[in-house]
């Protein structure tokens, strides 16, 4: 148990010593969205009755950021120390597969958290947001960080080089959340791409999490936890099988 | 009877189609100093590594004070401490920090911060204790290695290749701090290529090559092994034809005779004599690890 506790610290450490790239640029980021799209498009739409687009975009920012910081966390520590080399120190511990999984996980989300909440707070000073479902707020941060923090284990375990990785984020996880109504509501879009974004878990998380503050949305907010959960489960149960078989990692 | 620290039972490794070891049988006892030998690609480290679970093995069975390091990892972990042979590092933190995280991996906590300021002081790294990783030399980086590897206090230290690029001076502290924790009891397994290291430091040796061991006992009987001490002599005239058999080289002013028993030096002397030949010089040169591993390697198995 201690041994976990202690990666899951070394985790956060690592994380918080660097906060000005892995906290700040983020927030900064979000920001910079935030800006150019409300200057840009606020007396243009309004998604859904009473809500400003600004107001719209708030909730998408900060899942968005909580979504790649969580994947971003674990998956470069992973791929660091695997390029480095000192990933044996953590092979060489009796830490178990299911341990070590836990530890990057928790780790991953705290990051996502945190960024996600630096981005709602820093937000705070020019849109007020509702906050009418806080338990479903706080189901989607939580699932969402956490299939994201798993993802990015996946990654890390896979890829050998950080331009692997990079693509793997370039390539998907960046047009996957993009493409997940952060910046406009799905029923917007033509038909056929209405279609596809309901393929895409990470519409169901944005979705979901808006509903939280704003108690509208495009699908059921029960549902969309309900296939982020199940999403979870599978990439988990993945992951987990990744590391008990050793794979990349034990020889 | 004690449990042996390390028991290893016909243990096989492959790479594709590369045999890396090939059925190596091996049993280290407690408290012993242990030197695993062999040419490069041998196999060391990656037996090494299948003991530290870094890698699994093909097929046999390890196990490390009774417990197998496939079924109870977590056990055998607990028991080993291992300083790999590449020199990496956390380039995220200072000594101390990566020690206290180490040691925590294997479950220690604030209780263990003396012994860490023991091997601290014991390695010369206690002025580093607060440098970062990446600003330390080669030489601090492999001592800050052991000391990783010694951080959770073990009773079994395996070291692949310590002192590969360490300079002399370093090496001398190294090996002193190591023999004070053997004779504290802890069992020491290394690997090296400098022979005059195994031969002064431990009291058992195996050989490996291409996987498989081809010698295996104290390092006294392996330089009693091989016979043939030398004779070196400078003289005053050629060599007698009596001796020719015996010569093996020749240097300069020196000629090199082989003995089979140091008596033959008797023999030697008596017929130089008689053909009136006289010895301005003479030395009597011993086996040295050196030469029994030339010697071992040589052959084929
Ligand atoms: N991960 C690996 N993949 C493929 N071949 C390997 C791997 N590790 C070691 N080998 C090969 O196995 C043989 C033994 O290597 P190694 O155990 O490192 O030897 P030593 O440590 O005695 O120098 C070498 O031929 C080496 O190339
Ligand atoms: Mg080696």
């Amino acid at each position: 148990m201690r041994g976990m506790y202690t990666l899951f610290k070394k985790e956060i450490w690592r994380f918080w010593k660097v906060s000005f790239q892995t906290v700040a640029a983020p927030v900064m980021t979000a920001l910079l969205y935030l800006l150019i799209f409300s200057h840009a498009l606020a007396t243009r739409l309004e998604v859904y009755p009473g809500v400003s687009y600004t107001a719209f975009l708030v909730p998408g920012l900060v899942m968005m950021s909580l979504l790649q910081n969580s994947f971003a966390n674990s998956s470069s520590s992973l791929i660091q120390s695997k390029v480095m080399g000192n990933i044996v120190f953590l092979l060489l511990t009796p830490i178990s597969y299911l341990e070590f999984f836990l530890a990057f996980l928790a780790a991953s989300m705290a990051r996502g958290i945190t960024v996600g909440l630096s981005v709602f707070l820093v937000t705070m000073f020019w849109v007020h947001l509702p906050l009418i479902h806080p338990w479903y707020i706080l189901g989607f941060a939580l699932m969402g960080s956490a299939m994201m923090g798993a993802l990015g284990i996946v990654a890390g375990i896979c890829t050998e080089k950080f331009d692997q990785l990079a693509a793997f984020q370039n390539f998907i996880i960046m047009p996957l959340t993009f493409l997940a109504g952060v910046f406009y509501s799905i029923h917007s879009l033509p038909p056929l791409w209405h279609q596809v974004s309901r393929f895409n878990p990470f519409f169901y998380i944005i979705d979901g999490f808006r509903y939280g503050f704003f108690g509208q949305g495009d699908v059921s907010p029960a549902l969309s936890l309900s296939i982020v959960a199940v999403s979870f489960v599978l990439i988990s149960m993945a992951t987990l099988q990744l590391l008990k078989s050793g794979y990349k990692l034990r020889g | 009877m004690t449990i042996p620290a390390i028991k290893i039972e016909q243990v096989h490794k492959s790479f594709g189609k590369l045999d890396a070891l090939r059925g190596v049988d091996l049993q280290i006892e407690q408290g012993e100093f242990f030197a695993l030998l062999g040419p490069n690609g041998a196999g060391k480290s990656t037996l090494i590594n299948i003991l530290a679970g870094l890698m699994r093995p093909g097929s046999g069975h390890l196990s490390v004070l009774g417990h197998d390091v496939v079924t109870d990892y977590r056990k055998t972990r607990r028991l080993l401490g291992v300083v790999p042979q590449e020199l990496v590092f956390d380039p995220f933190f200072n000594v101390r920090e990566m020690l206290r995280f180490q040691a925590g991996y294997f479950g220690c906590g604030p209780e263990n911060d003396p012994w860490i300021d023991e091997v601290l002081e014991g390695l010369g790294l206690t002025d580093k204790a607060y440098s970062n990783m990446r600003s330390l030399s080669g030489g601090m980086k492999r001592r800050a290695l052991i000391a990783q590897a010694l951080a959770h206090k073990p009773p079994v230290l395996v070291l692949d290749e310590p002192t590969a690029g360490v300079d002399v001076e370093v090496r001398q502290m190294l090996w002193a701090f190591i023999n004070r924790l053997n004779k504290a009891g802890t069992t020491i397994i290394l690997t090296t290529h400098y022979m005059e290291e195994a031969q002064t430091l431990c009291s058992r040796v195996a050989m490996l090559k291409q996987g498989e061991i081809v010698a295996l006992d104290s390092t006294r009987n392996l330089l009693n092994r091989l016979q043939t001490k030398q004779l070196r002599l400078k003289l005053q005239g050629a060599l007698p034809a009596s001796l020719l058999p015996l010569k093996r080289g020749e240097s300069g002013d020196y000629v090199t005779l082989n003995l089979a028993a140091t008596t033959e030096v008797e023999y030697i002397l008596a017929e130089l004599r008689a053909a009136n030949v006289a010895v301005e010089d003479l030395q009597l040169i011993e086996a040295d690890l050196e030469d029994v591993f030339l010697d071992i390697m040589g052959h084929q198995p």
